[in-house]
């Protein structure tokens, strides 16, 4: 109970503190954020923004991470965490890709450009929605956990092939990506010490935030199956 | 002689939800026939191909010897003939071809004798040029035989052998079954009582439907 | 010796069915002359039509590499191969049908493609042939391996190119690029990188592929 407490205590100061904190010229009080060249007021996406990224990127990990431990042991459990964690991962692409999107228009003046990132996160869309496009197709359990358990494996080995090969072929947009000539590094770091504090702290709290909803999600999924198991 | 062994321990499977046996045992050694029954939807069928290393069980574990060697399931497909409705041949070839791209992938030799004796025992000779599609049903139970034979396996696994067959080929069926059942195991798996018979043991498969 | 074997069978197969290649000609047909047909007379640039020519290739590609183990399983054979090879065998054999299938099949897109297009030029043939091998083996794997897949799964044919295409999507893009540049230079350079890339994605996925064919062809 006392943790969620202090989620609750921790997004919400977050979620008010990122939104309120002014961003001025020469930050002088502890709460305002300095500005950073070009980003302006939109700099404050990154406390919303980048966490859904990176729960994003979590969430293919950690789905990986069950489909080979469900391939080891074949233990249907496995499957449900690797589906639970997959699940989330879609809804926090998509709302990383909406967030950034229209981000993008006010910072880049288009909702979409083929920068390297936004590459990706469509990719990503993409293979989660393979994911659950395989999955509604296979009747039997056992064979959907095996397919979609490899079929996450392959997808996982050519995510590296991604980030060689974007860089390459398209010019970065992102703060912080090697082209960036406006802002320099953003996370190394125009921001400043209160700035950063708020940045890891949304970070901690949305990633506990996706741990407590992959557990009800795959707890609630494991409840679904013993009870359907029941009444047959 | 060389000597064959196979060891079900405590084998289950569950199909999603549905229980389909539950901790059977089975072994055979050597040579001999031995039957397994059940009513229709006990698993038979699944039991074999778990046995057969097709499909792997919930639990439970299934051991393949060969002169007290475990034989990997890599190899295990040389071992093996298997006769069953759902074994389905290639219906754009002939029945020669058939058996010539299964023993060429096999990577084993038969001699064309072999050949020509085993397609003249189940009385298919003089059609053996003609495209399986044109085969009539129990033509192809005959050329299965032959599918399941030209490889001399050790072991063979024979589900409903006598269905589509008229009264000589069933003849064929037993006469062929005791002949293999000297040096290799039969296991055969059925419910007609005539193929029962010629059984040492039979494993009886439980119901577990509701 | 045995992939070899189980490569002639379907071979044989397909000569006498013809179940992928009299499809995959008239797409190939099709593809293209859509594009025609929506160019007109306009001219288009050309790194477009460096792009385009792999775009008719992808859409080839999964209208006939999913037969290899589609066919298989609508004709119920897939238990009979499980009976008479191992799974890296089968794996292999159909590898090489897709494989022998794509070089042909986009070699007579290239022919087509260059004869069509009067844009598209590549004027660093050899970069473009190095580029083309490497990314044909790459397209053959990846295709052999979510054929595997979809084979096992209802709605195969919408399936397929949902699948293929995230996996496909460094490879394509890749492809894309060195295409521009063999368009554009006549130098080797810049280009290392790319078909080193190339390379490792065809590594990592026939590993990849052997890994876990075997928990997609067992039940």
């Amino acid at each position: 109970m006392i943790w969620k407490i202090v989620l609750f205590l921790l997004i919400a100061f977050v979620s008010i503190a990122g939104i309120t904190f002014p961003i001025v010229a020469k930050p002088e009080h502890w709460y305002e954020f300095p500005l950073i060249m070009g980003l302006g007021e939109n700099a404050k996406i990154i406390f919303f923004h980048v966490p859904t990224a990176w729960l994003t990127v979590i969430a293919f990990l950690m789905s990986t991470v069950y489909s080979i431990k469900y391939l080891r042991n074949k233990d249907l459990v496995d499957d449900i965490k690797a589906h639970s964690a997959a699940q989330l991962g879609m809804v926090f692409c998509i709302l990383a890709t909406i967030t950034g999107a229209v981000w993008a228009k006010f910072a880049w003046g288009s909702y979409w450009s083929w920068d390297p990132r936004q590459t990706s996160i469509f990719a990503l869309l993409l293979i989660y929605g393979a994911l659950f496009a395989l999955r509604s197709a296979v009747e039997v359990e056992e064979k959907r956990a095996a397919l979609s358990a490899v079929y996450s494996i392959i997808a996982f080995v050519t995510v590296p092939f991604f980030i060689f090969i974007m860089p390459r072929i398209m010019r970065g947009l992102h703060p912080g990506s090697a082209d960036d000539t406006n802002a320099g590094t953003v996370v190394n770091f125009k921001m400043n010490g209160n700035m950063q504090l708020i940045f890891f702290l949304s970070l901690i709290g949305f990633t506990i935030l996706y741990y407590w909803m992959w557990y009800v999600g795959y707890k609630s999924m494991l409840y679904k199956e013993k009870l359907n198991k029941q009444y047959h | 002689m060389s000597s064959f062994e196979l060891q079900a321990e405590n084998v289950s499977k569950v199909f999603g939800r549905r229980l389909i046996f539950k901790d059977v045992n089975f072994s055979c050694k050597n040579n001999g026939i031995y039957g397994i029954s059940g009513p229709n939807g006990s698993g038979k069928s699944t039991f074999l191909k778990i046995i057969t290393g097709i499909i792997s069980p919930t639990k439970g574990k299934v051991i393949h010897y060969f002169d007290g060697k475990i034989i990997e399931s890599e190899d295990l497909h040389n071992y093996i003939g298997f006769v069953a409705p759902y074994v389905i041949l290639y219906d754009e070839f002939t029945a020669v071809e058939n058996i010539h791209f299964f023993s060429k992938i096999r990577g084993i030799n038969f001699t064309q004798e072999k050949l020509d004796f085993l397609f003249q025992h189940f009385g298919i000779f003089d059609r053996k040029n003609d495209l399986v599609k044109g085969y009539s049903s129990g033509m192809k139970q005959r050329l299965k035989f032959i599918f399941a034979l030209i490889h001399s396996p050790k072991i063979l696994f024979f589900d409903e052998p006598t269905s589509n067959l008229d009264n000589s080929g069933k003849e064929k069926v037993y006469q062929t079954v005791k002949e293999e059942s000297q040096n290799n195991i039969v296991i055969i798996a059925s419910n007609e009582d005539s193929d029962l018979a010629i059984c040492s043991s039979v494993l009886e498969l439980q119901d577990y439907k509701i | 010796m045995s992939s070899y074997a189980l490569f002639k069978k379907d071979l044989a197969s397909e000569l006498r069915t013809r179940y992928a290649i009299n499809s995959l000609v008239m797409f190939i047909v099709v593809t293209i002359s859509v594009i025609l047909f929506s160019i007109g007379n306009e001219k288009i640039s050309d790194f477009l039509s460096g792009g385009l020519f792999w775009v008719v290739i992808f859409f080839s590609a999964m209208s006939g590499l999913s037969r290899a183990f589609v066919s298989e399983e609508e004709r119920g054979t897939t238990l009979t191969l499980q009976l008479i090879a191992s799974p890296t065998t089968i794996f292999s054999g159909k590898l090489l049908f897709n494989l022998i299938l794509v070089f042909a099949m986009n070699i007579v897109i290239a022919l087509l493609y260059s004869a069509l297009f009067e844009a598209f030029v590549i004027k660093n043939l050899s970069l473009f042939l190095y580029a083309f091998i490497l990314g044909n083996i790459g397209i053959a794997i990846a295709s052999t391996l979510i054929a595997s897949i979809i084979a096992k799964a209802s709605s195969k044919g919408t399936l397929y190119p949902v699948l293929s295409f995230p996996i496909l999507l460094p490879l394509m893009l890749t492809l894309i690029d060195l295409t521009k540049q063999a368009m554009d230079t006549t130098t080797f350079s810049s280009s290392y990188v790319e078909l080193a890339i190339l390379g490792c994605y065809d590594v990592v996925m026939i590993a990849v592929s052997f890994m876990l064919f075997d928990f997609i062809w067992k039940d």
